[in-house]
C-alpha cells in the first residue's frame, strides 16, 4: 500500500486544527463542498422576501423527519390499534402531543411554503434557461410530496383518513381497462383495510421520503450548478468583477443569506408555533373535526372534503362532468393540471424572466392563474351547492360553473403560452440588478 | 412592483385566514348553536363534570381513550378518584370503560353507542352544549325521544328526571315562498329537580369535562404557547440585529 503523501491542503486554520482539517480535505473534499455550497456559492444580493421559502421548505422537511421519527417510536401501523396509538401518543407520550401538532401542522405548512415558492418560481422565471432541470426537479419533489402526504393522511385512521383514501384510490379505479385492478394493486385489498394501512405506512416512513431526499439533492445540486435566479431575473454571472473574479453582484451565500434566513426562519416559526399552540386544527383544515372518528366503512361521513392543499385539483375534478359513465375526463384534466407544470420551460417564449419586465398580456395571464387556483382551492372544500343553482342553465350549481371556467383559465395560462409570451410587449433589463 | 409583490403574498394569507373563521366543516343541520360557557380553569366545574360523566353517560358509553389516572390533572388525588369514580375497576390506569354490553346496546339502541373521548373535538363544545338542552318529547320516535339539534337521535334524554321533560310547541308563524312555515319552540311540560339555571350550569360542567377530555394536553399546551412566542420575539430581534451587522458591507 503506498503511503498517503504529506497533506498538501492549505488551510486557513492554523495549528491543530488546521492540521486536521488538512487531513480530512486529503480524503474528503469537506473545504471544497463548503466552499461550493456555502462560503463561496454567490448568490444574487436582491433576494426579496419570496426567496426565503426554499431554505424554510428545508427547515420543514427536516422537522418532519425528525417528529416522524419520534411518532412512528409509539405510532402502530394495524387497522385495529392504529386510531388508538395516536390517541396514546396524545394522552400518554411526554410532549407526544407536542411532537403530534408539529408533524400535523408542518405537513400543511409544508405546502404553504411550497406553493409559495413554486409561486416565486413563476413571478422571477426561475425555470427558464438554463434552469430547466431545476425546474423539473422541484415539480418531482412536489409530486413526491402530494403522495407524501396522501400516504400519510390515512396513518391516524380516522374517518376522513379513511373516506380520503377511498375517493382518491377510486380515481385511479377510473383509468380505462385497467382502473379497477390497479385499484386493488393500490389497495392490496378489495377494500382500504389493514393490508392498504401498512403498505401505506411503509410508503410514507421511508419509500417516499428516500424519493424526496434525493430529489432534494438533486434540486440543490442543480442549483448551484448554475446559480440562483433573483427578481429582476438576469444573470449575474454575466458581470464578473476582474479582481476579485466573483460576479458584481453576488455575496457569499455564508454568512450573507444564512443570517437572513435566520430571521426568515424565526419569523416562519412564529406563525408555525401560533398554529400549534393556539389553533392546531387550524378550524378544521389542517386536522379535520372527523377525523376524530375512529374509520368505519360502515358510515360515509355526510361530507367528503380532501385536505386543503388538494382541493384545487379536487375542484377541478368535480368540475368536469363525466363522459360514457365514467369519472376518467375529470380525473385526466386533474392529474394533467399537475403534470403540466413540468412543461412551463419550454411552453415560455418570452426574452426576459422576470415579471418585472414582462409586458401587460404576461401579467394578465399570471394574475388569472393565481387568482383561479385560489378560487377553486375554495371550491374544492365547500359543497357544489354552496352558490345555489343558475336557472336560466339548467339548474347547474353556480360553484360547478365557475369551477368550469376557473379551469380552462388555469389551463389557458400554460396552453397558450407560447403565443401570449412571443407577442407580449416586454421592457428592457437592467445590466445589474436594482437594489 | 413591490405593491404588487405585498399584495400577491397577502392574498393566499387573506383565503387562508377566510378558510379557518368559517367553521362549517362538519355540513351540521342549520340548528342555532348556544355558546358553551367552557372553562378549563375552573377545576371545581371539571371536577363536577367528571362525577356527571361517570355517573350517567359511563352508564352507555366508554371514554376508551382516557384513562383515570389522568383526572388527577383536573386536582383529584388518586383516592379521591378511586373512591368517587371508579366503579367498573380497580386499576386507576385503566381507561374509562362503560359496563354496558355491546349486545345489550345493540338490541336496545340499534347500535353501539359512540366513544365519547373525542366528542368535543368532533362536534364542538357549543354543540354539546346545546344538544344536551333540547331533547323534548316524541311519541312518533322509538325511544320516545327527540332532539332539535340531532335530529331521530337513537339516544333517550339521560337527564330528564333533572331537567324535566321539554315539549315542542307551536310558538308562531313564518311565511317562506308562499307557504306558512310553523316556528317551533322547546318548552318544559313537567318539571325536573332542577330549574333551568340549575340545569344549564350542570351541563356547562359536564360539556367543560368533555372538551377537557377531548384534550388533556390543551391547558400545558396553551401555556407553554405563550413561552415560546416570548422566546421567539426576543430571537426575532437578535437575528435581526446580527443579519443587519452583516449586511451593512452590502452595498
Amino acid at each position: 500500500m503506498a503511503s498517503i503523501p504529506k497533506p498538501i491542503s492549505t488551510s486557513p486554520i492554523g495549528g491543530l486544527p488546521g492540521k486536521f482539517l488538512g487531513w480530512i480535505d486529503d480524503r474528503f473534499p469537506l473545504t471544497t463542498l463548503y466552499k461550493e455550497h456555502l462560503g463561496e456559492y454567490y448568490a444574487p444580493k436582491n433576494f426579496n422576501l419570496w426567496y426565503y421559502f426554499g431554505s424554510l421548505a428545508l427547515l420543514i422537511l427536516v422537522m418532519q423527519i425528525v417528529t416522524g421519527i419520534f411518532l412512528t417510536m409509539n405510532y402502530k401501523p394495524d387497522a385495529k390499534f392504529a386510531f388508538a396509538s395516536v390517541e396514546y401518543i396524545m394522552r400518554d407520550v411526554s410532549a407526544g402531543w407536542l411532537i403530534r401538532y408539529m408533524h400535523s401542522t408542518g405537513a400543511s405548512m409544508f405546502f404553504v411554503v411550497v406553493y409559495l415558492h413554486m409561486m416565486r418560481g413563476l413571478m422571477y422565471g426561475s425555470y427558464k434557461k438554463p434552469r430547466e432541470l431545476l425546474w423539473v426537479f422541484g415539480c418531482m419533489i412536489y409530486l413526491a410530496l402530494m403522495a407524501e402526504a396522501f400516504f400519510g393522511y390515512l396513518l391516524p385512521w380516522g374517518q376522513m383518513s379513511y373516506w380520503g383514501a377511498q375517493v382518491i384510490i377510486n380515481l385511479f379505479g377510473a383509468i380505462p381497462f385497467i382502473g379497477e385492478d390497479l385499484a386493488v394493486w393500490i389497495r392490496g385489498d378489495y377494500n382500504i383495510g389493514d393490508a392498504t394501512l401498512n403498505r401505506f405506512f411503509a410508503f410514507h416512513v421511508i419509500a417516499i421520503p428516500l424519493v424526496l431526499l434525493g430529489l432534494v439533492a438533486a434540486h440543490l445540486t442543480a442549483l448551484h450548478e448554475v446559480g440562483s435566479n433573483n427578481p429582476d431575473g438576469i444573470e449575474i454571472k454575466k458581470n464578473i468583477d476582474p479582481k476579485s473574479g466573483h460576479p458584481r453582484d453576488g455575496i457569499p451565500f455564508h454568512p450573507y443569506y444564512t443570517v437572513k434566513d435566520l430571521v426568515g426562519v424565526v419569523v416562519f416559526l412564529g406563525a408555525f408555533t401560533a398554529i400549534i399552540f393556539f389553533a392546531p386544527e387550524m378550524g378544521g383544515y389542517f386536522l379535520e373535526a372527523a377525523n376524530f372518528i375512529p374509520a368505519d366503512p360502515l358510515k360515509t361521513p355526510a361530507h367528503i372534503a380532501p385536505v386543503w392543499y388538494f382541493t384545487p385539483f379536487y375542484a377541478m375534478l368535480r368540475a368536469v362532468p363525466s363522459m360514457f359513465s365514467s369519472q376518467f375526463p375529470g380525473v385526466a384534466v386533474m392529474g394533467g393540471a399537475t403534470l403540466i407544470l413540468f412543461a412551463l420551460p419550454w411552453l415560455d417564449r418570452g426574452k426576459v424572466r422576470s415579471v418585472r419586465y414582462r409586458g401587460p398580456i404576461y401579467k394578465a395571464f399570471l394574475t388569472a392563474f393565481v387568482v383561479s387556483f385560489l378560487i377553486l382551492g375554495y371550491l374544492g372544500v365547500v359543497p357544489t351547492t354552496v352558490w345555489g343553482q343558475l336557472s336560466f342553465l339548467g339548474g347547474v350549481d353556480s360553484a360547478t360553473l365557475v369551477a368550469r371556467i376557473l379551469t380552462v383559465v388555469y389551463f389557458s395560462f400554460f396552453i397558450l403560452m407560447p403565443w401570449y409570451t412571443k407577442i407580449d410587449k416586454e421592457k428592457a433589463e437592467p445590466s445589474q440588478v436594482t437594489y | 412592483m413591490k405593491s404588487i409583490i405585498r399584495n400577491l403574498l397577502a392574498a393566499p394569507a387573506l383565503v387562508l385566514c377566510l378558510l379557518a373563521s368559517s367553521t362549517t366543516v362538519l355540513g351540521n343541520e342549520e340548528a342555532v348553536l348556544d355558546t358553551a360557557p367552557i372553562n378549563l380553569k375552573d377545576q371545581a366545574s371539571l371536577q363536577r363534570g367528571a362525577k356527571t360523566f361517570v355517573n350517567y353517560c359511563m352508564n352507555c358509553h366508554n371514554a376508551s381513550f382516557m384513562r383515570y389516572s389522568h383526572l388527577t390533572a383536573i386536582g383529584l388525588t388518586e383516592e379521591q378518584i378511586k373512591a368517587n369514580l371508579m366503579f367498573g375497576t380497580d386499576k386507576i390506569g385503566d381507561t374509562m370503560v362503560s359496563a354496558l354490553d355491546p349486545k345489550d346496546a345493540k338490541e336496545w339502541f340499534g347500535g353501539l353507542p359512540p366513544d365519547l373521548t373525542l366528542v368535543a373535538r368532533v362536534r364542538g363544545s357549543d354543540w354539546l352544549y346545546t344538544f344536551l338542552r333540547s331533547f323534548h318529547r316524541d311519541d312518533a320516535s322509538p325511544t320516545g325521544w327527540n332532539n332539535t339539534v340531532f335530529k331521530n337521535v337513537g339516544m333517550p334524554n339521560p337527564l330528564h328526571d333533572l331537567q324535566g321533560t321539554q315539549i315542542l310547541t307551536k310558538a308562531g308563524e313564518k311565511e317562506e315562498h308562499g307557504h306558512k312555515i310553523p316556528i317551533m319552540k322547546l318548552a318544559i311540560d313537567r318539571a325536573g329537580t332542577m330549574n333551568q339555571t340549575e340545569y344549564d350550569l350542570f351541563v356547562k360542567d359536564l360539556v367543560n369535562y368533555l372538551t377537557y377530555m377531548g384534550e388533556p394536553a390543551r391547558p400545558a399546551r396553551t401555556q407553554l404557547g405563550v413561552l415560546v412566542l416570548l422566546f421567539l420575539v426576543i430571537a426575532f430581534f437578535a437575528t435581526l440585529w446580527l443579519k443587519n451587522e452583516y449586511w451593512k458591507d452590502v452595498k
